[in-house]
């Protein structure tokens, strides 16, 4: 948080910089089966950030190593285009994306059978193609919608919106000015259903009272992303179910 | 088989070393331990032992941060410490290790940064951080988190030549490290519904998952990271950002106030 060169207020007349309410969310756009070749995919468009995501799987562990016998063994890989950034974004594994891929996987892990699909691999590629803040969750809304579409079995879909403060004020879905510039970013999960957290990270500086505020508005905000995941796989899904 | 064992031992309250769920084993902080760093600072909790180091050198800012010192963690898992870390390019975890503690120092701005610039858009102080474990019985996050936090607190400035523009690492001055908050990680395991602190490496093999939180002074919180395959509820979280800052003030006076 925090730099230099941001602009004076975050927040002008009660609307932000690109005109929503403190708790409103940017458009969002959820897309299944955008990549032929993949056994699941999606594409998710928040606001101007955009990430495609393939679901390879359930196969065959490769290298051996990884194989766990008793659990699937979900290979997350997020990553960043070149062209995603306002300066080249050099491609390949950064230690940035090595730790987002760590805590999406933790994310998604939850709401897998995990155990149905022992001994196998389960890959996720998420990219971003176009970054504008609330990429790895943009990333988690993609992926969940793509296990889903591969087919994987899964107890809930896996919901993510990331929230902060800027300007002194709690709000919801942040984007780049407010996540460069604001004070707290605090990017979360849920799966839906049974309203369990299954990522959160928060930096900046919160008390305990606004640390429960913003995670009773990201939750609700959750319910918002999960009744839009549903409408895209019905789009998908829906028409074959009722020609059935 | 671990884990069910766990679970009723902490349906009961209990811990298989006696402690209490939220009781931290012995913790101990030694500072000043490196001749060679700037500053260091070896932490035990138990049997995990963690040493970190501070190294400064001077280097180009960001451009973002063109008056700002720079300040890089970095934790090196050798098989020194635990059989099962590799040698080779950082393991994800070690990467979420340095990543969080990372945070935890920079988010609340423990360290003034902005008083390390020698001249702007040129020169600044850089500030490395290095976490070793020696000996992995868990915790390593909460280990290091308050080792870094200790061997910063007891950093000084080697000597800066203005007309050579270079820093002479053999002498040392008397200027610290201007440090303005004491943030403390306290990282908290699950398994089932039970949460505890200060996990043990057979805990950490059973846990489902895990939540570090930093806090300030002031009990409010800097930092979180859940890790693991697992979930917390809302409530959960309230519940542990309420015993991350009790604890933390008692692991705080660990460190050295100046």
């Amino acid at each position: 948080m925090g730099g230099v060169g941001g602009p004076e207020k975050l927040i002008v007349n009660g609307k932000r910089l690109d005109g929503r309410k403190l708790n409103e969310m940017r458009e969002m756009e959820i897309k299944v089966g955008v990549i032929p070749n993949a056994d699941g995919s999606a594409m998710v468009t928040l606001g101007e950030t955009k990430v495609i995501c393939a679901v390879y799987g359930p196969k065959e562990v490769l290298p051996r190593r990884n194989l766990d016998s008793e659990k699937a063994f979900l290979n997350c890989v997020y990553g960043m285009a070149s062209f995603s950034t306002s300066e080249r974004n050099r491609p390949g594994p950064s230690r940035r994306s090595t730790e987002i891929s760590k805590v999406i996987a933790d994310a998604l892990a939850p709401a897998i059978f995990m155990e149905k699909y022992a001994g196998l691999e389960i890959t996720v590629i998420m990219e971003i193609i176009n970054a504008n803040a609330g990429t790895r969750t943009a990333a988690i809304n993609a992926a969940s919608v793509a296990l889903a579409d591969a087919g994987i079995e899964m107890r809930d879909l896996v919901c993510s919106v990331a929230s902060g403060k800027a300007d002194g004020q709690l709000m919801l879905d942040l984007f780049e000015p407010e996540d460069n510039f604001g004070e707290v970013d605090m990017p979360l999960a849920i799966l839906p259903n049974t309203k369990q957290i299954t990522l959160l990270q928060m930096d900046g500086m919160l008390t305990k009272a606004e640390a429960k505020k913003l995670i009773e508005m990201s939750m609700k905000a959750c319910e918002q992303i999960y009744e839009l995941q549903k409408k895209a796989l019905k789009e998908k899904y829906g028409s074959e179910k009722e020609s059935e | 088989m671990l884990k069910q064992y766990f679970i009723e031992l902490l349906e009961k309250d209990k811990r298989e070393d006696g402690r209490k769920p939220f009781e931290y084993r012995d913790v101990s902080v030694e500072t000043g331990v490196i001749a060679r760093a700037n500053g260091s600072a070896r932490v035990k909790i138990g049997n995990t032992e963690v040493l970190v180091g501070v190294k400064l050198d001077v280097g180009t800012p960001f451009p973002d941060g063109p008056e700002s010192g720079i300040l890089m963690v970095n934790a090196e898992l050798l098989p020194l410490a635990n059989p099962n870390f590799e040698f080779g390019p950082p393991s994800k975890d070690s990467v979420e290790l340095s990543r969080v503690i990372d945070r935890g120092i920079r988010e609340c701005h423990a360290i003034d940064l902005d008083k390390l610039c020698i001249k702007a858009k040129e020169k600044v102080w850089m500030v490395f951080v290095d976490i070793y474990p020696i000996n992995d019985d868990g915790n390593l996050l909460d280990a290091g988190a308050l080792g870094a936090i200790a061997a910063l607190k007891t950093t000084v400035l080697p000597k800066y030549d203005e007309k050579e523009e270079k820093v002479i690492h053999k002498e040392l001055t008397k200027t610290k490290l201007p440090l303005v908050h004491s943030p403390v990680m306290t990282t908290f395991g699950k398994i089932g519904n039970n949460k505890f602190s200060d996990s043990t490496m057979r805990e950490e093999k059973a846990i489902e998952t895990r939540l570090s939180i930093v806090t300030t002074e002031d009990g409010n919180v800097s930092a979180m990271q859940k890790g693991g395959a697992g979930m917390f509820t809302a409530d959960d979280v309230i519940e542990l950002i309420e015993k991350s800052a009790e604890l933390g003030k008692k692991l705080r006076k660990l460190v050295p106030s100046k």
